[in-house]
């Protein structure tokens, strides 16, 4: 294995750009900091979520950046855990990415709660049947394991240590995303939930998701910090892309094949896919389409796979597909009726047997958006004060043996 | 109080935790300070703590006459306070603590109405999926949200397979002092535990009763002699998605 002669730099962040980005990102903060004000003053009345759909945007936002979050630290656990020298210099900010984005999608959940003010009791009362409460566990767990891998690759001591680091927290952030995928697996009553698959599916998500963001933020942080970066990193993890959109792909297609056999789940299925209006657009048109085979075209094709534009783009499209998955998922498996006498026409005052309506209102959608942008917040601020980011991706500074081939 | 008496109290019996009051059953008692001034104390019940002896259970008959079912939610309404006046009305985030339900039969044309409201599950997926432990049940079957430590994460309305829960989405007016309610937290049918507790029938079998009918029939399914337990022996009863292993209390004949 090469010798790591990488030299980590703090970014300049001096300029109009950098404290013009900071002022916005701090203005979306504040509006969602705004959104929960006013949501918890009024009450929840004055969102789209009702007692039929009880989980609304500010959820389909919180779960994808959680999502997402173990999945950005792929690239550190690639280094550690299987070795693979090219992404080591990726590793520091592959876990600052997974740290803020969960932190700013944990953000989301708990400024949505109907008391958010009692996040104390959450810490402190615990009912270890609910996998909730393991997910509080494991959130936590992830902020101090990531936070000692991280410190364990910047302590040049502890480097030697931070292999093993490396493989813990890959070990934990699957049990994470198994958590994440189980708040739904669980669900017993819900057709649109209530499988073993949903933990295995987060866990392909989150592969897709988080290296979405993380090739948008290195591509930018890149090209805004005028370093170099070059080809070689870049289409080593567009290659992983595309397999990690394989893979969420792969267990979507499992997840509702086995759902259509199921014929007690034909109707939700007819419903997703074929007659649930906004939910089957979103299924079919972005996730399917948008998030999914148009990204894969892209990445493949070699006019926009070999430009990191196209790469971008492409990684966009899969943000705004999960977004989409999540939102399908969430919210679609909420719209769906409650089966409470299967095979029956059911009616009452409290929308019994009926499609319940949802509308994202604008705080949630601000509170949502809020969540993206502490997570961008936490790195803009991070890559100025700590040596997260290599001076140069060059393929020579990625791959000496590339360099010598080349000579 | 003088030091004597202070020093004869017998502290290692109180137990001061609203939730083990709540599960163990309760009667209130007010003490004057002064002249307009109150403290409500709670004090553990005459009759010790809840225990799994009793099974507090319903069962409704299906086939009674569809008006009696408007006096039951109408009683609920009145004696928990969650009903509002209808230009006031958001109805898809009021809460409803019970709710009158048509089923018909598309094949054969065939119709039942019937409440629904909290079954009482034996094993309810909103106390296993609760992260705080505020959505409870009681020994005697009672499931209950204890609104102190629920932070309205809405999880157990995720879980619950009859939509029996209701988020309080804005501010409300009109409460019981029996039954505090909050914005932000999450509410059901509470089997009217402060009622059985006293001794007394939820107040929705009793407005029935009241009228004449025995539609909702109340009691301990533990007890072979008590009325509930000998009719669930002599009808066939069902009870609402049996087949998720939930073991509602509440049964149903007539479907």
């Amino acid at each position: 294995m090469a010798v790591d002669t990488t030299v980590y730099k703090e970014i300049e962040g001096t300029g109009g750009d950098y404290y013009s980005l900071v002022g916005w990102l701090g203005v979306m903060i504040a509006a969602g900091l705004g959104s929960t004000y006013y949501m918890e003053h009024h009450g929840h009345v004055v969102t789209g979520m009702s007692n039929a759909v009880v989980w609304g945007t500010p959820h389909v936002f919180a779960v994808f950046l959680i999502v997402a979050a173990s999945g950005a630290l792929n690239i550190a656990s690639i280094s550690s855990v299987f070795g693979k020298y090219h992404y080591k210099p990726l590793a520091r900010l592959s876990a600052i990415t997974a740290l803020a984005l969960l932190a700013g999608g944990l953000m989301v959940l708990v400024l949505d709660l109907g008391r958010p003010d009692r996040l104390i009791v959450a810490m402190t009362k615990y009912n270890f049947k609910s996998i909730f409460a393991w997910n509080i566990y494991l959130y936590t767990g992830f902020f101090v394991i990531v936070l000692t891998y991280l410190w364990m690759m910047m302590e040049r001591r502890m480097v030697p240590h931070s292999k093993k680091a490396g493989l813990f927290a890959f070990v934990w952030r699957l049990a994470l995303t198994t958590g994440t995928g189980s708040i739904f697996g669980f669900l017993v009553a819900r057709p649109g939930y209530d499988a073993a698959i949903m933990a295995p599916l987060f866990i392909a998500m989150s592969f897709a998701f988080g290296l979405a963001f993380f090739i948008i933020l290195v591509s930018v942080t890149y090209k805004s910090s005028g370093r170099p970066l070059g080809d070689l990193i870049l289409f080593k993890m567009r290659n992983l892309l595309g397999i990690f959109i394989a893979a969420a792909f792969y267990f979507t297609v499992v997840q509702h094949l086995t759902n259509l056999y199921a014929a007690e789940h034909s109707g939700v299925e007819a419903f997703i896919l074929m007659d649930g209006g906004i939910y089957t657009f979103l299924f079919w048109v972005v996730q399917i389409g948008l998030g999914t085979v148009f990204p894969m075209a892209l990445l493949f094709n070699p006019a926009t796979g070999r430009t990191c534009q196209g790469i971008v783009v492409a990684s966009l499209l899969v943000i705004v597909g999960g977004l989409a998955q999540m939102y399908v998922i969430i919210i679609g498996g909420q719209a769906f009726p409650m089966q409470l006498f299967p095979g029956m026409e059911v009616s009452s005052s409290f929308f019994d047997g009926v499609v319940h309506a949802y509308a994202p209102s604008l705080p949630e959608v601000l509170l949502g958006l809020s969540g993206i942008a502490m997570t961008l917040m936490i790195v803009t601020v991070a890559i100025k004060y700590l040596p997260l980011l290599p001076t140069s991706l060059s393929d020579a500074k990625v791959d000496p043996h590339h360099a010598s081939d080349k000579a | 109080m003088t030091d004597k008496s202070m020093n004869t109290v017998d502290t290692s019996r109180v137990d001061t935790s609203r939730r083990n009051l709540l599960k163990g059953g309760a009667a209130a008692a007010i003490i004057t300070l002064a002249p307009g001034v109150t403290l409500q104390t709670v004090q553990a019940a005459v009759t010790g703590p809840v225990t799994s002896a009793k099974r507090w259970g319903m069962l409704i008959d299906a086939t009674a006459p569809e008006g009696v079912w408007d006096l039951a939610v109408d009683a609920c309404k009145a004696e928990q306070g969650w009903g509002k006046d209808k230009d006031d009305a958001n109805p898809a985030t009021d809460p409803q603590w019970i709710r009158k339900v048509s089923i018909k039969d598309p094949k054969t044309g065939a119709k039942a109405s019937l409440p629904v409201m909290c079954q009482h599950c034996a094993n309810p997926p909103c106390v296993d999926v609760c992260p705080t432990g505020a959505s409870m049940k009681r020994e005697d079957g009672i499931v209950l949200v204890d609104k102190h430590i629920c932070i309205g994460c809405r999880y157990c309305m995720m879980a619950c397979p009859y939509s029996c829960r209701s988020f309080v989405h804005e501010d409300v007016r009109g409460q019981k002092q029996h039954m505090p309610r909050g914005k932000g937290t999450v509410e059901s049918c509470t089997m009217c535990v402060h009622r059985v507790d006293k001794g007394q029938k939820p107040a929705c079998v009793e407005a029935l009763n009241k009228a004449g009918s025995n539609a909702i029939m109340f009691g301990d399914l533990n007890d072979p002699n008590s009325d509930i337990s000998r009719a669930v022996s002599k009808y066939v009863t069902q009870r609402i998605r049996a087949d998720l292993g939930v073991e509602p209390g509440v049964h149903y004949r007539g479907i």
